[in-house]
């Protein structure tokens, strides 16, 4: 099913803890990520997951536990001596420093001679599509040039894991789809094994392998993007992956659901209730839903626009309807089973 | 609502104005209608006088706001005239003076174009040297305060708590309330042949030093008085620093020591040059400190000027031999400007 299961592990945390004074970061934490794959931390702010990245980067040491890195505890190497690189949140370019130099940095550290490594960086340059810049200061370029001089920076260096946090974060949405689409190819192409860590559900699902949910330090889940969205473990998981409606203890989504005129005939394996649409919002793409059903609860629904509106969507306000999806699309939460 | 009757809320009387015996007055007097207008009126009068008085202050408000000129202007007229009146045309006397000279015998200025004071400085080696022990004693202090200053600022903003912060702030700051004579002669405390340092050499059984009134007594002294000027500066370049950039750094290989060399010394540079020019030009100008703890022969520029103006009453000698530590100054600042040391302001 997943071709990723069988590499080795080239990253793992064995039981790690890590706490700022009274506030407890990390509960307690096991991970392992393979070889090759691309590997996203996700949760809210303040849930461990930068933290986490950070303890693997070297820039914070554990309470307990172990870090291995390529079966190796590094735990307690300085960070200058682990083979991981980092991206930053705010790219950390030398402002002082030609992107060139500050992409030989990481080689000239490494006692490269001059001229091989700003070859290099160059190469790696050219490699983000930024080959003409490379006398220029940082300052003089624009948010995503930065962010590409800051990934050249990194995988000049070639190294065992790349450690990207929010990455994409300061950058506008344009911008962040097409440097998602190159993260993804930039990560294929070389093979080095990406962990990356990041608060938007959207950028976790397009571009990983697989995905560890953090909350309150503590994973709730790990597991790939459709592990997540259609088994999520946890009522946080299934809340946090997408939107979800909770009828009792099952999850529905809301693109599951249909809205049919309310005497529709019922297929069957399907479940229907009748309700009425108390607000419909028109998202472009997709209109979204409110319902109030006639048993009292409430259903959030999404609905594909595939066929042309002119000026007024197909439901609206106090339309009555039946909700309909198939029996199936109801889980448990934690279970893979349906509801009867 | 009354906007008069809001504030009165607000003010720290409300409480009186509410008690009955002035609700009832008022109610007297304004035919029951509680508060609404002659109470109110008479609790804004301190409003109504500070919005009248502020009346000029808004308008000027209002016209810097349309014009920008005007409020840069009236921020900077007092210290352009002190700037201008005092300073530069102070300036400029000495460097008109330094070309006058003096008649021998009434001792009286001579106004005119003249080079002779530049050229009996010339002549004369004991100028030169004079010259050069100021320039080369002032530089050996800048790079001592800059090599003393790194630790001190490094662990104030980076390693310290903030308890321990303030209180580093202060120890470099508490010496500069002192008098400077005091703390000068202190040293000759130290310093002199029987001083603290030589009986506390003697104690352990080391042989003594004899730096006392010597040009490592000025060194010394110099750095030690000169050292908050360079913490200071470096320190505020340091905390200038995002700390994302040394664990960048950290992070593609390099060491602390390669850290320090290639990214903390050249971002703090502004922060290096700006305390430099404190402890060089403070150095460069000082007389006192070379008469206290100075020896025989260890004149600075600023005592060869001090005595021709007080002793020898020979002005536009003094004036011409002075012009020398500001065209050092000016050349200095240049140097500072290529290395980048402004691009900041």
């Amino acid at each position: 099913m997943d071709v990723k299961t069988a590499t080795p592990p080239i990253v793992q945390l064995e039981g790690v803890a890590k706490a700022y004074g009274g506030a407890v970061a990390l509960a307690q934490l096991d991970l392992e990520v393979r070889t090759g794959e691309f590997f996203t931390l996700l949760g809210p702010s303040g849930s461990g997951k930068t933290t986490t990245l950070r303890l693997i980067a070297g820039f914070e040491r554990p309470d307990r536990g172990r870090i291995l890195l390529d079966g190796a505890d590094v735990a307690s190497l300085p960070p200058f001596a682990r083979a991981v690189n980092t991206v930053f949140q705010d790219y950390a370019l030398f402002p002082h420093l030609t992107l060139i130099e500050n992409v030989a940095y990481g080689l000239r550290a490494k006692k490269m001679p001059k001229a091989q490594a700003h070859a290099e960086a160059e190469k790696a340059l050219a490699a983000v599509k930024l080959a003409a810049y490379g006398s220029r200061k940082p300052a003089q370029l624009s948010g995503g040039q930065r962010q590409r001089v800051a990934l050249a920076r990194a995988m000049v260096n070639k190294p065992r894991v790349l450690l990207l946090d929010e990455p994409l974060g300061a950058l506008d949405l344009k911008l962040r789809h097409q440097m998602q689409a190159e993260l993804k190819r930039l990560q294929h192409d070389t093979g080095i094994t990406f962990i990356y860590v990041t608060h938007d559900q959207d950028e976790a699902l397009s571009m990983s392998d697989r995905i560890a949910v953090f909350s309150q330090g503590r994973i709730e889940q790990v597991g790939t993007p459709f592990d997540l969205y259609e088994r999520p473990a946890s009522e946080f998981v299934a809340d946090f992956v997408g939107s979800s409606n909770l009828l009792g203890r099952a999850l529905l989504r809301p693109e599951k659901i249909r809205l049919l005129p309310a005497d529709a005939p019922v297929a069957a394996g399907e479940v229907a209730r009748p309700g009425v649409v108390r607000e419909a919002i028109y998202l472009g793409a997709v209109t979204r839903y409110q319902v109030a059903l006639d048993d009292g609860s409430e259903l959030a629904v999404m609905e594909a626009n595939t066929v042309p509106l002119s000026d007024h969507l197909r439901l609206g306000s106090g339309s009555r309807i039946l909700a309909v999806w198939p029996q199936s699309a109801a889980m448990t939460i934690g279970n893979q089973g349906e509801i009867p | 609502m009354d906007p008069a009757r809001v504030w009165e809320r607000d003010a720290p009387t409300s409480k009186l104005v509410e008690s009955p015996c002035r609700a009832s007055l008022s109610q007297t007097r304004t035919n029951g209608v509680w508060a609404s207008g002659p109470v109110g009126v008479e609790g804004a009068k301190p409003l109504a006088f500070f919005l009248t008085m502020s009346a000029p202050l808004r308008a000027l408000s209002s016209l810097s706001w349309r014009r920008g000129w005007v409020g840069v202007l009236s921020l900077l007229a007092l210290p352009a005239v002190w700037f201008g009146g005092l300073y530069l045309a102070a300036i400029g006397a000495m460097f008109l003076t330094s070309f006058w000279t003096v008649d021998d015998f009434s001792g009286d200025l001579i106004p005119g174009f003249s080079l002779v004071n530049f050229r009996a400085l010339l002549a004369d080696p004991t100028y030169a040297h004079i010259a050069e022990r100021t320039i080369g004693i002032a530089a050996a202090v800048t790079l001592t305060d800059i090599v003393l200053a790194w630790p001190v600022a490094f662990a104030m903003v980076r390693l310290a708590g903030p308890r321990l912060r303030a209180g580093m702030m202060a120890a470099v700051l508490i010496p500069l309330w002192s008098s400077y004579l005091a703390r000068v002669y202190a040293w000759r405390l130290i310093l002199s042949h029987d001083g603290v340092l030589n009986w506390a050499l003697a104690e352990v059984g080391l042989p003594g030093l004899h730096i006392g009134y010597s040009n490592w007594a000025m060194w010394i002294v110099f750095s030690y008085l000169w050292l908050p000027f360079m913490i200071l500066p470096v320190a505020a370049a340091v905390e200038r620093i995002p700390p994302s950039l040394l664990e960048a750094s950290a992070d593609l290989g390099a060491h602390g020591l390669s850290t320090f060399r290639r990214v903390m010394l050249p971002m703090a540079l502004p922060g290096m040059v700006a305390g430099a020019i404190s402890t060089f030009s403070l150095t460069l100008g000082d007389y006192v400190t070379p008469m206290l703890v100075g020896g025989e022969g260890s004149d600075f520029i600023g005592n060869v000027v001090y005595s021709n103006v007080g002793v020898t009453n020979n002005i536009p000698f003094a004036a011409a031999y002075a012009v020398l530590p500001l065209c050092v100054m000016a050349g200095f600042l240049l140097v500072a400007r290529k290395l980048g040391a402004f691009d900041a302001l």
